[in-house]
């Protein structure tokens, strides 16, 4: 038992006893909830046996509050404890304090107006933050003493060169994947000399590029919005900005050259490792040698075959980039907007490269490549 | 005497080749702040982390309360982490909640509250830490560096501890906010009859607030009380209590 009550009306004894701590805090209160002062004129309080901490403090401030409010005159036996003079001074020992919630959420109306200027700032800013990189991208093209080769480099192999096992090896298993469909459906016409055409075109034109463009976005888009994100918030980039170094400078451009130097040279090995996988697969489930599968390979070729394929890479590549740096740049604040930025310029990435390719399937559909 | 809250006995931490304590000795005794000084590198931070039992010494006993806490399992720590508090050098506020979230959550972990008694008593961490009802709402980057201090020490109080453990709480205050600071703190410590560690270079902190200091020289703790401590022969702790920078404050006299 945490109290005892002695009533003599109208005067009530209130002795605490024990733990008035944080850990009982609920079980006394649940307890003296069900006490009313009504017809107490005089309320006694003994402490002396008890042990009060701040909460269990609060907890007999609330008590007392609630007996004056009855209409009962509070006396102490006992000194009074420290910690609830402590609370008492903190709180005020009027009414609780004005309490501060979480802003209410927003009316419809309000909310699709807040929406719309958000984007539509935000559609600003992204241009913006484009323009700057292009501009500056333009004035490091005539003043090469800008170019950060060191810091290109190390993007490069960061997103290039340690990308190669994970390309490949999906490129190799998309090209089997292709090939055994294909072969599957194609050995019912006799027409198991296309599966080569199928895999070298499909290859070559469309996935090679698009799939490595997206495990890509996934791996590298991530980590330039998270590396520049916390760079953000541990106020790196103020630092920079502070030294006179313009961190879109040596943040941003170093990893959009970067990327769009490694993205094409990833894409060339995933356009080889799938056709060799065609390869492998043609021989294992059609009988095919290799001097035929090449052969027929270089027939299936056309003359723009392999530059439709390549030349969409860097602009994939600009494209990722942007994204994860745009969204780093924008982290403010908390962890969780690190999070936050961080999936959108995944996400984005990956969106922005789906549409540029279709956009590009019509294109060379237009100009009849 | 009464049994002492801080038991550490023959605390040996190396990483690698590097020994950063060896047989080091820190005993804290109910209702003292204990500050503790050391140069760069002595091994401060480390030494709070296994008292803490965020880190397990090479050799050595640490008894909190009494229990050896490098032989308790999973629970009993996690039990034992309810009875201290610690501020973090950086403040270590969760940036995604707002102060009044970060009090809470300790709160919320450990605790079966009713939403008013957890609203009300996570203000009164908040408010008795000095910082306006405003500042609750607010999330840590909004906050200035006192501010971040002080939700730090809201948030370390959350849970009513008896113990607390504050590393550098004053570094990078402005000295008016220092002193303003170790004046809560006294303040609060003597109201609660809190045990207070506390990590600090601040000469000025050390004075206001310590009742004893132990020195981590040579791998060990030298520890006394702040009369005489300064004393101590040792050309370090003569250095630091006793050089250039202690004298313009005026802090010791004589010598």
């Amino acid at each position: 038992m945490h109290y005892r009550l002695d009533r003599q009306d109208p005067t009530l004894r209130l002795t605490l006893e024990g733990e008035w701590t944080v850990r009982e805090v609920s079980a006394i209160g649940a307890a003296l909830a069900a006490v009313f002062f009504d017809g107490v004129t005089r309320l006694e309080v003994a402490t002396a046996a008890a042990r009060l901490d701040l909460s269990g403090a609060w907890l007999l401030r609330d008590v007392l509050q609630r007996a004056e409010r009855a209409g009962a005159e509070v006396a102490f036996v006992d000194p009074r404890p420290p910690a609830l003079e402590l609370v008492e001074q903190t709180l005020g020992s009027g009414a609780g304090p004005a309490f501060v919630r979480e802003e209410r959420p927003l009316q419809p109306i309000t909310a699709l107006g807040r929406t719309v200027v958000d984007r539509w700032q935000g559609w600003l800013s992204g241009l913006a933050f484009i323009g700057e990189a292009v501009w500056r991208f333009g004035r490091a093209l005539r003043d090469p003493r800008v170019w950060r080769p060191t810091s290109i480099a190390r993007h490069v192999y960061d997103t290039g060169i340690t990308a190669i096992p994970i390309v490949a090896l999906i490129a190799f298993l998309i090209s089997v994947i292709i090939a055994y469909m294909g072969a599957q459906q194609l050995q019912k016409f006799g027409a198991d000399i296309f599966v080569v055409d199928l895999v070298t075109v499909g290859v070559l034109r469309e996935l090679g590029v698009l799939l490595t463009a997206i495990i890509v976005a996934g791996r590298s888009g991530s980590a330039f919005a998270a590396e520049i994100g916390v760079m953000q918030l541990n106020q790196e980039v103020d630092a920079l900005k502070a030294s006179g170094v313009e961190p879109v400078e040596v943040l941003v451009l170093p990893r959009w050259i970067g990327l769009a130097i490694a993205l094409p040279l990833l894409t060339v090995i995933s356009d080889a490792v799938g056709i060799l996988g065609g390869a492998l697969l043609c021989q294992a489930l059609l009988d095919m040698s290799f001097v035929q599968y090449f052969q027929r390979v270089d027939e299936a070729i056309g003359d723009w075959t392999f530059w439709v394929g390549l030349i969409k890479a860097p602009v994939f590549a600009l494209l990722i980039a942007a994204a994860g740096t745009y969204r780093g740049m924008q982290v403010r604040g908390s962890s969780r907007e690190l999070g936050r930025l961080t999936t959108v310029a995944v996400v984005q990435a990956i969106f922005l490269v789906i549409l540029a390719d279709a956009l590009f399937a019509v294109l060379f559909m237009e100009i009849g490549i | 005497m009464s049994e002492p809250v801080i038991e550490a006995r023959g605390i040996v931490n190396r990483f690698g080749a590097q020994t950063v304590h060896d047989g080091l000795d820190m005993i804290v005794q109910p209702g003292e702040i204990f500050g503790i000084v050391g140069g760069s590198g002595s091994g401060k931070s480390v030494l709070l982390n296994t008292v803490l039992g965020l880190r397990r010494p090479q050799a050595g006993e640490v008894k909190i309360y009494g229990t050896d806490i490098t032989q308790l399992d999973a629970p009993g720590l996690r039990q034992l982490k309810t009875r201290y508090g610690v501020t973090f050098q950086a403040g270590a506020l969760f940036s995604s909640l707002t102060v009044l979230q970060n009090v809470q959550l300790p709160m919320l972990e450990h605790l079966q509250l009713d939403a008013r008694a957890l609203d009300e008593l996570a203000m009164l961490k908040v408010r008795i830490v000095g910082l306006p009802p405003e500042a609750a709402a607010k999330y840590p980057s909004q906050l200035s560096g006192g501010m971040i201090k002080r939700a730090a020490l809201a948030r370390a109080l959350a849970l009513d501890p008896g113990l607390l453990f504050l590393d550098e709480p004053t570094s990078g205050l402005d000295p008016i906010s220092a002193a303003a600071f170790d004046e809560l703190l006294v303040g609060l410590q003597r109201e609660l009859a809190l045990t207070v560690v506390m990590i600090t270079h601040d000469l000025d902190s050390i004075f206001r607030t310590c009742n004893r200091v132990g020195v981590i020289i040579d791998r060990r703790m030298v520890a006394a009380p702040l009369a005489e401590i300064v004393e101590h022969p040792h050309p370090w702790i003569q250095a630091y209590f006793h050089g250039d920078r202690a004298r313009r404050f005026g802090v010791v006299h004589g010598t």
